[in-house]
């Protein structure tokens, strides 16, 4: 049998992988009664209501009308969140200007359009703009320096 | 009726100085997003909710409405000038109004549009005002059982008017509720769904999920796409709409600020719906409509007041029920609990100050955004110019800053990152986002409602039937869907949608 619909068959796999998952990891809790539910009462059921529908998704998408998943562009996705993770390392340690510097340095390789003199000026531009927003303007607890620095 | 006394008190409120400053800058940065492509006023919001913190409730509550109706003016100025929706409540705006800036009435189109706004937005607050005390008196006498009832209907009655597959946006929806479980049971103090992760025993934020759905996963189906712009701001001298153009349009404002009005009460309304829907009214009220898609200005009149109405009313379910009928609203919410306010009919009686102010000050927001998108519509064409790669690096850095600092926890920008993977997923699936958002909202009242229901009734299912009110609006629910199910229906539907 051949797959149809593209988008459906992987979305229904999807809701059912998400379904079962919330009722397995349910199972490590108290089911309870209707009268008084345990933690695991409420999950198990709408798992179970993910799943159903998710393999009625899943059977479906061999009937209805074809319909290809477009393509996945990994580039910029995977540039934009590795981006977020350096940010996210680097934030603690080496504080908010060091790492927005690198936030918009690397985002900014997710475009066709890169350019280094761009890339740098929106850097430092935005490093000085949320040190006095985000720092001074809102009080917001960074270390704005590297931590040994200090 | 005390109405006068209580739109006295709001304007009270509403015209303090701290408060009408917060109100302009909501409108302000909620017109800014609206110009701007790419980034929509749910990322915003969702920004701006640690900020809100700091500031007194009212304060906060009406910069973050300002935010969603300025949002609506501002993106049908690109609708006009550019030919892209700012928002997506404008998208059928593009139809008209730009084929009218092509023929050099870019003036008028946009000056209709804000005009027609503000009349829907008089419309709308006042609607508000009259209809609020009543369903919050209804709503007062809710049980468990009702509330959970309630929000099975807002729930299905938001994915019939969503558009997409149904059964894909319930599946959104029952995954939202279940996301909404993770973290710590309240009735019995286990952690569930933690995976041994002490950040996640607290819940997951809903910030992050908005953040990574919305606004990361936004930003990287955007550079998916080429951008290609071309502004029109050769000839924008006279912005005021001819006496012709007036009298052309009246009928189209008044039939759009009804329609709008009445759509955005209902659950999965709000904007976006009122618009397509408006412009579908239009084009069969006309009697000639062979001039649609080629520079009515009744196309651009109706879905401009039809939006801007529907963004208002859809504080109605908000305001006196608790419930959200869309993701913005569903913000509102988050944004009320930040501040320590339980949503709900409540609020009117034991903080009237709050809700009359909020309400007032929609109207005194409306009235800041005729008066800026007017005279200001030379700066917000400059704005258009600013290409998407310089915007999208300051939009990456203000999620991450926003998440991170809900809680001063890196752990939350690392969950951002997942959730910015599962919203392209859904996006490349054809499943939408917003669903699953309202149901990550509702998921922990709808399971204290389900639990105290089923305890008051002995575990009897029953209870949900035998109380009149609750099997009431679970006939409307089961009738909604059965009407989309079936087959005419669901052909109207894919049509009006495609329109």
């Amino acid at each position: 049998m051949r797959i149809k619909n593209a988008k459906d068959f992987w979305a229904g796999l999807m809701f059912l992988a998400f379904g079962v998952g919330f009722m397995v990891v349910a199972r490590n809790y108290a089911m309870g009664t209707a009268v008084r539910m345990g933690p695991a009462y409420f999950p198990t059921v709408l798992g179970g209501i993910l799943a159903f529908l998710g393999l009625v998704v899943f059977l479906r998408s061999f009937f209805i009308r074809p319909e290809a998943v477009g393509l996945f562009r990994l580039r910029p996705m995977a540039i934009v969140l590795a981006a977020i993770i350096v940010f996210a390392v680097t934030l603690k340690p080496l504080g908010l200007v060091v790492s927005t510097i690198l936030l918009i340095v690397i985002g900014s390789f997710a475009s066709h359009e890169f350019t280094w003199r761009a890339a740098l000026v929106l850097a430092v531009v935005l490093a000085a703009f949320s040190v006095a927003v985000f720092f001074y303007g809102l009080g917001l607890p960074f270390n704005v320096w590297p931590a040994f620095l200090e | 009726m005390d109405l006068l006394g209580n739109l006295a008190l709001g304007f009270g409120v509403a015209l303090q100085g701290i408060n009408l400053l917060y109100a302009f800058f909501g409108v302000l940065l909620g017109t800014l997003i609206g110009v701007l492509p790419g980034i929509g006023p749910v990322a915003t919001i969702a920004m701006l909710l640690p900020v809100t913190f700091t500031l007194p409730p009212v304060s906060a509550l009406i910069m973050l409405a300002g935010i969603y109706y300025g949002a609506q003016y501002g993106g049908s100025t690109t609708a006009i000038l550019v030919n892209l929706p700012g928002e997506s409540s404008s998208v059928v705006t593009t139809l008209d109004g730009y084929q009218m800036a092509r023929q050099g009435r870019a003036g008028p189109a946009l000056g209709i549009a804000a005009i027609g706004s503000f009349i829907a937005g008089t419309f709308a607050t006042f609607l508000i005002a009259l209809a609020a005390p009543p369903l919050a008196d209804v709503a007062l006498k809710f049980g468990p059982a009702e509330y959970f009832s309630l929000m099975v209907l807002g729930l299905i009655a938001a994915t019939v008017l969503a558009h997409g597959s149904l059964i894909k946006a319930i599946a959104m929806v029952v995954l939202g509720l279940l996301l909404g479980l993770v973290g710590t049971d309240v009735n019995s103090g286990v952690a569930r769904f933690n995976f041994a992760i002490p950040e996640l025993s607290d819940g997951i934020g809903f910030v992050t999920v908005a953040m990574g759905m919305f606004g990361i996963a936004e930003i990287v189906a955007n550079l998916d796409t080429a951008e290609k712009r071309e502004v029109f701001t050769a000839k924008l001298t006279h912005l005021l709409p001819t006496a012709k153009d007036f009298k052309d349009s009246a009928g189209a404002i008044t039939r759009g600020t009804l329609l709008g009005s009445a759509l955005g009460i209902l659950p999965g309304g709000g904007a976006l719906l009122a618009s397509f829907a408006a412009y579908t009214l239009e084009k069969k009220a006309a009697k000639d409509a062979s001039r649609f898609g080629k520079g009515d200005i009744r196309g651009v009149a109706g879905p401009e007041s039809a939006n801007n109405a529907g963004a208002q009313t859809s504080f109605i379910p908000l305001l006196t029920l608790g419930i959200p009928s869309n993701a913005v609203m569903a913000l509102m919410i988050g944004a009320m609990m930040i501040q320590g306010i339980a949503p709900g009919p409540q609020v009117m009686t034991e903080k009237p100050d709050l809700f009359w102010g909020m309400i007032a000050s929609m109207w005194v927001g409306n009235l800041m955004l005729v008066i800026l998108n007017l005279p200001m519509i030379g700066l917000w064409i400059k704005l258009l110019t600013v290409p998407y790669r310089l915007l999208y690096p300051a939009i990456l850095l203000f999620c991450c800053i926003g998440v991170y600092s809900v809680n001063n926890s890196t752990f939350d920008i690392f969950l951002m990152v997942g959730f910015a993977v599962l919203g392209y997923v859904c996006v490349k699936l054809a499943c939408e986002p917003a669903p699953l958002i309202l149901g990550f909202i509702l998921g922990p009242m709808m399971e204290e409602n389900l639990r105290r229901a089923l305890l008051l009734s002995r575990g009897n299912p029953m209870t949900f039937l035998e109380k009149p009110i609750s099997a009431t609006l679970l006939a409307i629910a089961a009738l909604l869907l059965l009407v989309v199910v079936a087959p005419a229906v669901r052909q109207k539907r894919e049509e009006a949608f495609q329109e």
